[in-house]
């Protein structure tokens, strides 16, 4: 059963809207059909913190967690957090990631280097990488907020859920007047 | 229709299907979000209240005036509710009462990680365990029945995973034949004299034994027999977590976790030929089935801490771990004050002032981080001020007057007050500081009795924090503006050296109050690059907006620059910067 299931893990930072993407992920799974779960952590993460969220889908899904190693895609919004979330992934696994770094405050005060070289690592370690940066292709699309529905178009074209299915997942998630740009940025992601 | 819903949202919807009148709740990870969702049905009075034991009290009448009444909390939440509680159990009910106490293994969010069951038992009063959001509902709606039919309040334990997890819920409809509440005397139930309390416990007793007895018939115990080799009793997440890494063996899943099915489990271990049981934290189910004489293995591989994955349950079986990309070593990433949050400037004259810091339960419980590192004890909410008032029954007389207790609003008005007349009343010579940022923000920017709205978002009156304090009986009482840092170390300073208790008030808002006229945004404050020494003073308050550009060159040079997205305009690293090189942009 479980080699059935689709493990997937959004990463980055609070604040980052990472909750609100999982969710789009998961009401699209549903509206294609799957059974889905979903968890996170809110609270002390939501000051500036790491943010984890686990998507699972397929035909039974028991654990909301993904088990440790057994990821498909890891979903990055930030490098370094994409990055310490590799051991969650499965060898052989897909990382999508954008292409920003966000410093944490022992960086921001000047006491450590933000890891330089991170791309080369995720490369080494996973062949299916893809880089994309969501802050300049939402800014093309017509709005730099919609950098994450970038990103969500660019996952979703190596996940068994049809277009249809995303589509009305975004109508329904987000507000009417940013629907537009969100369904432009969700394209030019998917075709990125 | 079904839905995707978390299993708080799932509560939520639960009782309002069961018919619930009224929802009341102080907010708590991780269980602050049904309330929040119990406000979408108007058909509930959805009310935060001061406390968990004010917000039990108030579900407690709305059940003896004949109304179903929900009351949620943190698993800490419990004990302060827990005086209640514990007659309630004998009482009774007359609408059913669902107390929800969400759990939280492995302290995402919470200062120790207490196991709620044992209030379950402790209290006499059944407990329910949801596995998903699918349960969440229908053991909330079911709970009421419960209530109703056995005449107890019933407790429901969720956790992290649970409140938190989403999965999908087929929505049913709101009952709609429940009689109408209205006040009906019945003083040898409800009046808990020693007289009539004595009449009571054997009652909740026989109830305990009944329900016990019933449970195998009752919708929330399962046996679900695969391979009989090993059988597995397990509730709640655990369930879920042992139908992933075990889904060959037999389960008896609970829903009801207490009183237990004794038969039942008679009955499965019968079946199977090693017991197990697998529950986070306490071995609360498997003391008890050790005490029925079954043999049963648990805590030899379960570990008593922390939360359960499906990895440690993998490693407890001795099963194979997935092979797993070697962790790199990166810098951390800890939650941090927002840019602008007015707490920073009051650690930051704590710091330099070298004051013994009691901390409490907020935000400003960050204030432990560096580099503010100014705070110096965190127990529990409301503890600050008694434990300033303690700290300076011991020591000398030089290290009385650097004790400082410094306590949220809403902590304040939860259970911080009592320890202010104390040091009032026998005359402690510490100083209290309220950090009022008009509103409960580290559960995500909750109301309370001083923020001026409701749950609902209606305009109320808001407790007047300095007049409360002098009707406490304090003398001294000062506000602050916590972004003048020359002006609040001043006055922390003055009030440290007065041998009487007094009481510092700071008065800006919380910058993550969305409500119109509350926070406002200054002009963005920018650094001169040119002119900017590198001397790091800005460095030193931690601000997430501000950060140290390094030369790039090897040598331990670089200047500070301001993130425009991030920056508030607070002004307090203009305060810092001894160079006159920060200011706001034109």
């Amino acid at each position: 059963m479980s080699g059935q299931i689709k493990n997937i893990l959004l990463v980055g930072v609070g604040g980052q809207g990472i909750l609100l993407a999982s969710e789009i992920l998961s009401e699209a799974a549903m509206l294609a059909g799957f059974d889905v779960k979903k968890s996170e952590i809110h609270g002390m993460s939501q000051r500036g913190g790491s943010v984890v969220s686990h998507v699972r889908y397929g035909a039974e899904v028991f654990s909301p967690i993904v088990p440790e190693g057994e990821g498909d895609i890891l979903f990055g919004f930030e490098l370094m957090e994409t990055c310490r979330s590799l051991p969650l992934l499965k060898p052989g696994g897909t990382v999508v990631a954008n292409d920003l770094q966000i410093s944490p405050p022992s960086v921001l005060m000047g006491q450590e280097l933000y890891p330089g070289g991170l791309v080369e690592r995720i490369k080494a370690q996973f062949a299916d990488f893809l880089l994309v940066d969501g802050q300049k292709i939402a800014a093309d699309s017509g709005n730099v907020k919609a950098a994450n529905t970038v990103l969500l178009g660019a996952v979703s074209k190596r996940l068994s859920i049809a277009e249809e299915y995303w589509l009305k997942a975004l109508e329904k998630m987000v507000p009417a007047k940013a629907l537009d740009v969100n369904k432009r940025a969700f394209r030019m992601g998917r075709e990125f | 229709m079904k839905e995707i819903l978390s299993g708080n949202e799932a509560i939520a919807r639960g009782a309002y299907e069961a018919g619930c009148l009224v929802a009341c709740a102080y907010p708590g990870t991780p269980s602050t979000e049904i309330l929040e969702n119990t406000i979408k049905y108007t058909e509930i009075d959805s009310s935060w209240a001061p406390n968990e034991k004010v917000a039990l009290e108030v579900a407690i009448g709305a059940s003896f005036g004949g109304g179903r009444a929900l009351c949620t909390m943190k698993h800490v939440g419990v004990n302060v509710a827990a005086d209640p509680l514990f007659t309630l159990s004998y009482t009774g009910v007359r609408g059913g009462l669902v107390l929800v106490a969400a759990d939280d293994p492995e302290m995402h969010s919470s200062q120790n990680e207490q196991d709620s069951r044992n209030y379950a038992r402790f209290a006499k009063v059944p407990m329910l365990e949801p596995s998903d959001s699918r349960e969440c509902k229908e053991f909330t709606r079911l709970g009421f029945e419960l209530s109703e039919q056995y005449d107890t309040p019933v407790m429901l334990r969720s956790s992290t995973r649970i409140s938190h997890g989403k999965s999908l819920v087929e929505l049913g409809e709101r009952v709609t034949d429940l009689p109408l509440p209205k006040l009906e005397k019945n003083p040898a139930k409800l009046v808990m004299l020693p007289g009539n309390a004595r009449v009571r416990h054997p009652l909740v007793e026989q109830n305990l034994i009944n329900l016990s007895k019933a449970a195998a018939a009752l919708p929330f115990n399962r046996v679900e027999l695969r391979d009989t080799s090993i059988g597995i009793i397990t509730a709640g997440i655990c369930y879920q977590y042992v139908r992933e890494v075990l889904p060959n063996a037999s389960t008896l899943k609970l829903g009801m976790v207490y009183p237990l099915p004794h038969e039942l489990i008679r009955e499965f271990a019968s079946k199977v030929d090693t017991l197990y049981v697998i529950e986070e934290l306490d071995p609360f189910i498997e003391d008890q089935v050790k005490a029925m004489g079954i043999p049963v293995i648990g805590k030899e591989i379960i570990s008593l801490c922390g939360e359960l994955t499906p990895g440690r349950l993998r490693t407890a079986f001795g099963l194979p771990q997935a092979a797993v990309t070697p962790a790199e070593k990166m810098p951390g990433r800890p939650p941090n004050m927002c840019p602008g949050c007015p707490h920073r400037g009051v650690f930051f004259a704590l710091k330099q002032l070298r004051a013994y810091v009691t901390g409490d339960i907020g935000c400003y419980t960050l204030g432990f981080m560096p580099p503010l590192s100014a705070m110096d004890t965190c127990v529990c909410m409301g503890a600050s001020i008694g434990m300033a008032t303690g700290v300076t029954k011991v020591v000398s007389a030089e290290e009385k007057k650097k004790v400082v207790a410094v306590i949220g609003d809403s902590t304040f008005l939860h259970t911080g007050v009592n320890g202010l007349m104390d040091m009032v009343y026998n005359n402690s010579p510490a100083t209290v500081i309220i950090l009022d940022n008009n509103i409960t923000a580290m559960t995500g920017r909750q109301d309370n009795p001083a923020s001026g709205f409701t749950l609902m978002d209606d305009p109320t009156h808001a407790v007047n924090i300095p007049l409360l304090c002098k009707a406490v009986g304090v003398k001294h009482i000062r506000i602050v503006n916590p972004l003048d840092l020359e002006e609040t170390k001043r006055v922390i300073a003055e009030e440290m050296e007065r041998p009487e208790p007094s009481v510092i008030i700071t008065n800006k808002p919380c910058v993550l109050i969305k409500r119109e006229d509350v926070f406002q945004k200054g002009p963005i404050y920018a650094v001169d690059e040119e002119r900017c020494t590198g001397c790091r003073a800005c460095l030193k308050i931690g601000c997430p907006a501000i950060e140290w550009r390094a030369a790039g060159d090897g040598s331990r040079r670089g200047k500070a620059s301001i993130d425009p997205l991030l920056c508030t305009g607070c002004d307090v690293c203009r305060q810092l910067c001894k160079f006159d090189v920060i200011g706001s942009k034109p």
